[in-house]
């Protein structure tokens, strides 16, 4: 049981080991794609087991809880650790075809698996520091994808996101140096013991901000999410799609975590911030979108517009509302990477990601025109897929506890995403290509075709399967729900375990 | 003793945030340098400041002997100065590159990501 | 920095920072020392040689290339974790063989717990060397 939760921390690891030193060979980038096979094949072998079993942790070196480092992995964890696999399955192929032999020299394929490993451990630890460590293996593996091949724009954008996250490392720390400095333990588990026993809860309230603020950087929540639309259109189409689908999310993990397990003694205030917080990320995110004319740039402010549904759903803080933002965490990793890919594949044959450069593609690229119809109808909440989904169900969360003015924004969100699609569809897709070339996928190779379309093919069927088959998915975030707002399974899992987890 | 290190590690976050507001990015990185070694030191005054035994046990038993310093805060430390360590240097050969490639260190005359000027 | 005794003196200090890494790192096994601190003064060896001798030297010097080295540690590391799978024990756990132990003493003891530290000592010694040359080069 132990080898099963750390394992999809060490299968990336290996995977980067074996990556670099193949660097100079054509084996590299099918090292990681088979890398990335096998921790899809262990991820749903773990899913199954939290399925069967519940929650279920394991202390690494034979320490207990709460003196070692625990892994668990709940519901929430699995099905994180599960969507993480295919990300990584889907860009792994994508990038056999996109990264150029210079940058997999450089690191390519190691650097994205050691983010992989990061973003796996981040959602799998259940020790605050811990978390803090994943989170910058992550963030020096994203450094490193971001300024890789050293472009004007890439360099400039590196600043931006260096910096700001970098700030919001210091917050976190801090943050977990008071949090020790009050309670004496960093284990998440036994943090939600301890904390209920603090006499000074407003002091608790002021971590807790702190922490609302380290992850929100994370997140790319409201009034700090600036780095991130001047950021994620720079770097090569993989990158992109990685960022996109997985690194805001372990902001949103975080929080959903945090605001679940140990800051959940004042409900009223940090909730009530967070509300709001969501409310005008989704403004702000979408508005912004409606702004550029840049296909990647839309996408950002997307991400952004899209953060806010799910820490809406954590803010509501009621069973049906987390249940939908777990939903929606799942549905938009895969849509949100799906339509970056996609916007690889549409400037690889047209030459640009800017709309007013771009046309034809619908006449002459039907099929790559019918991909990107899925994720986008999706991402605004069409039914049947999944989008429509994520969204009904926290807005009849929000309506359930009269929250009128939530739903609202929910809405009118939601319509103004579909201008945004609109837009790239009729400029992109529709109109003609304004230098009369016609873009064709046949300008690809056939191994380019095949490696660049698969991904966003299977990405795609998942979304439908999804959007057409909603009832387990659904029952399994109600069960993660469950897990998140009843911390008891989770406690009882890490402490109640003395050596080497269940074996 | 706490309340010495309070102070400093007040002072040092002020001094960090001024020179964050700066905007040459070199400067931003001394300020962040010194915020985090702020964060370090108030990990550290968390942990409690005992004066005891380095927290070492004796063979052959199974716990340390009374009044010996709490570990675990130092050990949090280590690792956060290591990681920073690797995340400054990085920023600073990045700063570097910025400079000879982007030709400035004040942030707002770097637009390559996001050009100045109407949207076409 | 072009300096005849700096260049001589410098191939002796390095030696003996060498020396002293590894002697950090096996001391740090009950003793303050360990994987990373050994690994910062090896560092320090090969940086000082760069200093005196110039980057390309220095590299050729230390023959195979920084990054790969780290990369080895994360592997011998990762083989530490490995092991324990052998013995079907929870990732990391330390694995002992105490060679020629006898009723009074436990010998010499062999352990995953030192293959885990000296793969610390390589990725920190391959990614400072990584980061230093890179920037001497760059300046």
């Amino acid at each position: 049981m132990s080898w099963l939760l750390a394992l999809p921390i060490l299968i990336p690891f290996l995977t980067a080991i074996c990556a670099f030193f193949l660097r100079r060979t054509g084996w590299c980038r099918w090292a990681s794609v088979i890398g990335s096979g096998v921790l899809l094949a262990v991820s749903l072998l773990l899913f199954a087991t939290v399925l069967r079993e519940g929650v279920v942790a394991a202390q690494m070196g034979g320490w207990p809880a709460p003196f070692g480092i625990t892994l668990v992995a709940d519901g929430l964890s699995a099905v994180m650790v599960v969507i993480t696999a295919i990300t990584a399955l889907a860009v792994a192929v994508y990038a056999s075809a996109e990264i150029s032999e210079r940058q997999v020299f450089l690191g390519y394929h190691a650097l994205f698996q050691v983010l992989i490993a990061g973003v796996c451990g981040a959602f799998l630890t259940g020790d605050l520091f811990n978390l803090y460590v994943w989170f910058e293996v992550m963030l020096i593996a994203s450094f490193g994808l971001l300024v890789l091949g050293g472009k004007k724009s890439q360099i400039d954008a590196g600043i931006r996101y260096v910096m700001m996250n970098l700030v919001s490392t210091v917050f976190f720390l801090t943050g977990v140096g008071f949090l020790y400095g009050m309670t004496g333990t960093l284990n998440m588990a036994d943090l939600s013991l301890a904390v209920q026993q603090l006499e000074n809860q407003s002091l608790l309230t002021v971590v807790a901000v702190m922490f609302m603020v380290a992850f929100g950087v994370k997140a790319a929540l409201f009034p700090l999410f600036f780095w991130l639309p001047a950021a994620y259109h720079t770097p090569s189409f993989s990158v992109s799609a990685v960022f996109a689908g997985l690194l805001t999310k372990v902001g949103v993990y975080a929080l959903m975590r945090a605001f679940t397990l140990i800051f959940v003694e004042d409900v009223a205030y940090t909730h009530q911030i967070l509300l709001w917080v969501a409310c005008l990320t989704m403004l702000t995110g979408v508005l912004g979108a409606a702004a550029q004319s840049d296909f990647r740039k839309i996408l950002s402010f997307h991400i952004v517009s899209q953060i806010g549904y799910m820490i809406l759903g954590l803010a509501l803080y009621t069973p049906l509302a987390l249940a939908g933002s777990v939903f929606y965490l799942v549905h938009h990793i895969i849509v949100k990477g799906n339509l970056f890919l996609i916007s690889g594949v549409a400037r690889r044959i047209t030459g640009s990601t800017e709309l007013s450069k771009m046309g034809g593609l619908y006449k002459s690229a039907p099929v790559l025109a019918f991909l990107f119809l899925i994720p986008a109808f999706s991402l605004a909440g069409f039914p049947p897929l999944s989008g429509f989904w994520a969204k009904f169900i926290l807005i009849k969360a929000a309506l359930e506890i009269e929250m009128w003015w939530a739903a609202g924004v929910a809405l009118f969100v939601g319509l103004l995403t579909i201008y945004s699609m609109t837009k790239i569809w009729a400029q992109a897709f529709w109109e003609p290509h304004p230098e009369e070339i016609e873009p064709s996928l046949k300008s690809l190779s056939n191994f380019a075709q095949v490696a660049l379309l698969l991904p966003i093919a299977g990405l795609a069927l998942l979304t439908v399967v999804i959007g057409l088959n909603p009832e387990p998915f659904m029952d399994f975030a109600t069960s993660a729900a469950g897990q998140l707002l009843d911390p008891s399974d989770y406690v009882q899992a890490v402490l109640g375990v003395t050596q080497g987890g269940t074996r | 003793m706490e309340f010495l290190l309070a102070i400093t590690i007040g002072v040092m976050v002020a001094a960090a945030v001024y020179l964050m507001l700066a905007r040459n990015v070199l400067r931003f990185i001394f300020g962040l340098i010194l915020i985090s070694n702020a964060a370090n030191l108030a990990i550290f005054t968390a942990g409690r400041l005992t004066p005891g035994a380095p927290p070492l046990i004796k063979e052959g038993a199974y716990a340390p002997a009374e009044g010996v310093a709490n570990a675990l805060p130092q050990a949090l430390v280590l690792t956060a100065i290591v990681i920073g360590f690797g995340l400054f240097a990085f920023a600073l050969v990045l700063v570097y590159r910025a400079y000879t490639t982007l030709g400035t260190l004040y942030s707002d005359e770097m637009d390559a990501a996001e050009p100045k000027g109407p949207a076409q | 920095m072009n300096s005849l005794i700096l260049r001589v003196a410098s191939r002796y200090l390095a030696a003996i920072l060498l020396v002293f890494s590894i002697y950090m790192l096996f001391r740090g096994h009950n003793e303050p020392g360990g994987g990373f601190i050994g690994g910062l003064i090896g560092a320090t060896g090969f940086i000082l040689y760069a200093v005196a001798c110039g980057t390309r030297e220095a590299r050729a010097t230390l023959r195979v290339d920084p990054q790969s080295l780290a990369m080895s540690g994360l592997a011998a590391s990762l083989l530490s974790a490995f092991a324990s799978a052998l013995f079907r024990d929870a990732p990391f756990t330390g694995q002992w063989l105490f060679l020629g132990a006898t009723e009074g003493s436990k010998g010499i003891p062999v352990s995953t717990v030192i293959l885990f530290d000296i793969g610390v000592y390589l990725v920190v010694l391959g990614a400072i060397l990584m980061l230093v040359f890179a920037m001497e080069e760059e300046i």
